[in-house]
């Protein structure tokens, strides 16, 4: 199996996760190249074999028609099966380009390999569905976190530089930081966090006296920090922290993949949720087959009189 | 200026969910439905823009006759019309297919902006957006958390990694994937819903419009392995709550 990976470069660093999409090919024994739209000058991937490398002064961080065409001329030389990116914000965006340029298949956020094939989830990680393309060639965008590589990637590229037309029809501006400020969860030894089960903005305050009471801090789900019951700041998952407590109390959080990306490392997790059936089972130590309106008042007592 | 919101209905995603006698889809049977999520976004969008300028917004929803329910949610928030592109095997059609579906739709209407949700809750894919865009040849942004509109300019803020946000302009006609956050999406009052029923449902046949062949197979779905070694504690919540201390004394140094 050839295969042709997409690493990625952003806010002027190469990002780690070429090393999950080695991780992914080492699994089919592929002979594998690499495309990146980077700076030469800098840190490249470690990997030996040829690097497709376009300048990123010229082709930019994100433009995606640029890029798709680069990337479209390195398929027509390399002959790929399989196009392999993170399903990432930069992934997610470029595969549909890539898989409708080339008429081919594309698999979304793959979690992992059954015989060959790849699986993706459905409904909230509650399924799990294995995929075939049906065409010469797939485009396949990998869960973040899903594959890693037991020993520290190695070796250096050849370098082939590749170059183009570097006209897009959708131009980055810049990039705005992250809010911070305040709390730091990602220091925390203890985060209780709060999810869609609290049900109303009046319940925030049961996840944060639990929290309290284990003297920690507490955080939320995507959901709730949308609907403005918890500041952003305290948002665990994909597109907030990462964090890896000693103990994580998840309380109505169902478990989407974005969310179990932020939270996984965590050494002890326990789950509060009605729905014993909830994807937060598959990381959770222990699992409170409860309503968090009812057990955290009684818990938080409990832990306070001790 | 002309508008188009595509959306998908899609089960809830608290049920209960079974496997079809195929064994490549969920079965249909005994589900609430409801409007994708991030489509609600994608409408409420939609319709902020229509708001502003006097442009005319169609939705779009493909599926057997029951999404009528869900595209009349639409039109109570404020689309003007709606085209139901009456499919059967929608949720047998990969995303491609769905794509070339839209493409085929939208293709001769000179829609300024097109909005869709950035993924559906059920397959999850976040491809069809980009896909109908590329077959439209229509500039694409995807995961937007902001958006405004000047003359023939949008700048649209693209939700990164780890809360980093990117500015990102492009001129109409263009096509967008809304995420969850981008703004907050209206109810529906009463009086909108019963002007609602009043608009126009136009029905088209997806064979009509010659869908592409299918580029992708599902093989077969199934419940992921429970990791398993967790514990599961129920009934009487004080007594789960002792439990649930004595666990965290005896695994845990958080209790020290």
């Amino acid at each position: 199996m050839k295969m042709l990976l997409v690493a990625e470069y952003r806010q002027k660093k190469l990002l780690e996760s070429y090393t999950e999409l080695l991780a992914f090919a080492g699994q089919f024994g592929a002979d594998c190249a690499m495309f990146l739209v980077g700076d030469g000058a800098a840190e490249l991937p470690k990997f030996a074999g040829k690097l497709y490398l376009a300048d990123v002064a010229t082709f930019g961080e994100y433009n995606p028609d640029a890029h798709k065409r680069l990337l479209l001329d390195v398929v027509a030389q390399e002959q790929p099966e399989m196009i392999v990116l993170s399903h990432s914000s930069y992934g997610w965006d470029l595969a549909p380009r890539l898989a409708a340029g080339l008429k081919a298949a594309q698999v979304s956020e793959v979690v992992a390999v059954d015989d060959g094939r790849l699986v993706v989830p459905a409904c909230n990680a509650k399924l799990r569905r294995t995929v075939s393309g049906t065409g010469a060639v797939t485009v396949a965008t990998l869960q973040a976190g899903a594959f890693s590589l037991a020993e520290a990637a190695a070796g250096s590229p050849e370098v082939i530089a590749v170059t183009g037309e570097g006209q897009g029809r959708v131009a980055l501006l810049g990039y705005e930081a992250a809010e911070h400020g305040g709390v730091d969860l990602t220091k925390s030894e203890v985060i209780v966090s709060a999810g869609r089960g609290v049900g109303k903005p009046d319940n925030i305050p049961l996840v944060a006296n639990l929290a309290k009471a284990l003297g920690g801090e507490y955080g939320a789900s995507r959901p709730v920090v949308d609907a403005q019951w918890v500041e952003h700041n305290r948002q665990v998952g994909t597109t907030g922290l990462t964090v890896a407590p000693k103990l994580y109390v998840a309380c109505g959080i169902s478990g989407a993949v974005q969310h179990l990306a932020g939270m996984k490392k965590s050494e002890f997790v326990v789950a509060i949720n009605t729905d014993r059936d909830a994807p937060i089972g598959d990381v959770a130590d222990v699992f409170a087959v409860a309503d968090l309106k009812q057990l955290l008042p009684v818990l938080t007592e409990k832990l306070q009189a001790l | 200026m002309k508008l188009l919101v595509c959306i998908k209905q899609v089960p809830d995603m608290e049920s209960k969910f079974k496997i079809d006698a195929d064994g490549v889809w969920y079965d249909r049977s005994d589900l609430a439905w409801r409007m994708n999520e991030y489509d609600e976004f994608a409408v409420e969008q939609a319709v902020q823009v229509k708001e502003a300028t006097g442009a005319d917004l169609t939705v779009l929803c493909i599926g057997p006759e029951q999404v009528k329910e869900t595209m009349k949610k639409a039109l109570a928030m404020g689309c003007d019309r709606g085209v139901h592109i009456a499919d059967d095997q929608s949720h047998r059609r990969d995303p491609y297919q769905i794509a070339s579906l839209i493409a085929a739709f939208a293709g001769d209407k000179g829609f300024d902006l097109i909005f869709t949700g950035m993924q559906s809750q059920d397959r999850g894919s976040g491809q069809v957006g980009v896909m109908a865009a590329e077959l439209l040849g229509l500039p694409a942004v995807t995961t937007i958390v902001g958006f405004a509109l000047a003359g023939d300019k949008i700048t649209v803020k693209r939700e990164l990694e780890g809360g980093v946000k990117a500015t990102v302009e492009a001129t109409l006609p263009a096509l967008v994937t809304c995420q969850l956050g981008l703004n907050t999406p209206r109810y529906p009052t009463l009086p909108n819903i019963m002007k609602a029923k009043k608009k126009e449902l136009l029905a088209v046949a997806a064979a009509d419009l010659s869908p592409a062949d299918a580029l992708l197979q599902t093989v077969k779905l199934t419940f992921p392995e429970k990791k398993g070694g967790g514990v599961f504690l129920e009934g009487d919540v004080g007594e789960v709550a002792d439990r649930l201390i004595r666990i965290l004394k005896e695994k845990t140094s958080v209790l020290a």
